[in-house]
């Protein structure tokens, strides 16, 4: 899957689900926490949607501001994820180690 | 403040006989004067918040013109209910006690919350205890994401990430108890024709720390603007039994115990007032680390959550909006 589409699906839920008549907004780059686009259960429900649309585990120490800030930071995130790319590559997981929560 | 100050635990001091006598002024002016009420109902948990809130009332209305409930359920602690009761004996006010835990049934709080545990936890039934905790916030940055921490009847426990649905189906069962508490409150203000005073502090006003038409509703909040450790000042100048002032302050809503800072503020709320204080004064996150005992990157992070917090506390803080202005004189 290429970069373009994963952004373009994490915009799509993004905006159908949190800004409603406000998407045209949005950039790629906004912080979803700076910009209180999305909290917490904003946060909970992101990750329940990256599993069901791409299949990926978001282990607890990935659960960062480096990896799910903004779209670009998730598309990057997941682009990660899906090439197979090793822990040691994405931030908040050291290979080897256990997460810290 | 300039940068470069050396800050201290010192900047939250206050004057107590003064801050007391301007609240004590603000509620007999409330009370009579404005909403033209004859008391006031607080309901005590026995915690500091409440209780420095019903010594406040007390001294600005009269003893005998403050009524205090006490309103315990299957999860709550019976510390709740003993120190509750020490708060009416040392100002020998008037009280009633009533358990809210046939409403809680009735509404299915406590099946609505187990259902939403089971999403996460599918063992999860009788005789198992859990509570809902934030990570460590500090070292990274991270989302204030909760777990479950969950105890079976063997007494082992495990600690399992919330997901979206588990999170808020728990939290809207649970709010239950808060709104069933505040509906109570209300029958004794209508009865006596009194109002509802609220217990917030400012950590807990400021960073939406309540529950919308729950604890967060009142007629009037007297120590809202005060952070945590001058309501602890305060609290010795008026009196306030030791063991009260002693309690480490807790939600008082999950079967297991728990803490605030594991449920909302993430750090133990001395330091999390002189965060919050910290950012409300613009003061450099590098000046405040060494009061907190934090690095600089640290008090950054707290900073951030504090916003954060504030900008979703944003619904819970407003009233009813109309669509067009109407006219009420």
């Amino acid at each position: 899957m290429n970069t373009d589409t994963i952004t373009q699906q994490v915009r799509s839920f993004i905006a159908d689900n949190y800004l409603l008549r406000h998407a045209e907004q949005l950039k790629n780059t906004d912080s979803f926490l700076d910009d209180g686009i999305l909290d917490s259960t904003g946060i909970l429900q992101l990750i329940t949607f990256l599993g069901e649309r791409f299949g990926v585990t978001v282990e607890d120490e990935e659960v960062t501001t480096e990896n799910l800030d903004s779209i670009d930071k998730v598309t990057a995130y997941l682009s990660r994820k899906l090439n197979g790319v090793s822990k040691g590559q994405i931030p908040g997981v050291q290979e080897g180690l256990g997460g810290s929560l | 403040m300039s940068a470069g100050s050396v800050v201290t635990a010192d900047i939250l001091r206050i004057d107590p006989v003064m801050v007391a006598d301007r609240i004590v002024a603000n509620i007999q002016d409330i009370v009579g004067n404005r909403f033209k009420r004859k008391g006031a109902v607080i309901g005590v948990s026995g915690g500091i918040d409440s209780t420095v809130v019903a010594f406040l009332c007390a001294r600005a209305l009269g003893n005998d013109r403050v009524f205090l409930l006490f309103t315990p359920e299957t999860d709550s602690s019976p510390d709740s209910l003993r120190l509750g009761g020490l708060v009416a004996e040392s100002l020998n006010a008037r009280s009633a006690t009533e358990d809210i835990s046939p409403i809680l049934k009735g509404a299915r709080c406590y099946e609505r919350r187990d259902e939403a545990v089971r999403l996460v936890v599918p063992d999860y039934g009788d005789g198992y205890k859990f509570k809902i905790v934030l990570p460590n916030l500090l070292d990274a940055n991270r989302y204030s994401i909760f777990s479950a921490v969950v105890q079976s009847p063997d007494g082992s426990t495990k600690q399992v990430r919330l997901s979206a649905a588990a999170y808020l189906g728990i939290v809207a069962a649970t709010n239950f108890k808060q709104r069933a508490r505040k509906m109570i409150e209300y029958y004794y203000a209508d009865l006596m024709q009194y109002v509802v005073a609220g217990t917030p502090n400012r950590l807990e006003y400021d960073q939406g720390f309540f529950v919308k038409n729950g604890d967060g509703s009142a007629d009037l909040k007297p120590i809202a603007h005060l952070y945590k450790s001058q309501v602890y000042q305060l609290a010795a100048y008026l009196g306030v039994p030791d063991e009260i002032r002693r309690r480490p302050p807790t939600t008082d809503t999950y079967s297991l115990e728990q803490s605030q800072e594991e449920f909302y503020f993430t750090l133990p709320l001395e330091k999390m007032d002189l965060c919050l204080y910290g950012k409300n004064n613009g003061i450099p996150p590098a000046d405040l680390a060494p009061a907190v005992g934090m690095d600089e990157q640290q008090v950054e992070r707290m900073y951030r959550m504090i916003e954060a917090k504030r900008k979703m506390a944003h619904y819970l803080h407003s009233a009813p909006l109309l669509v067009e202005p109407i006219e009420v004189s």
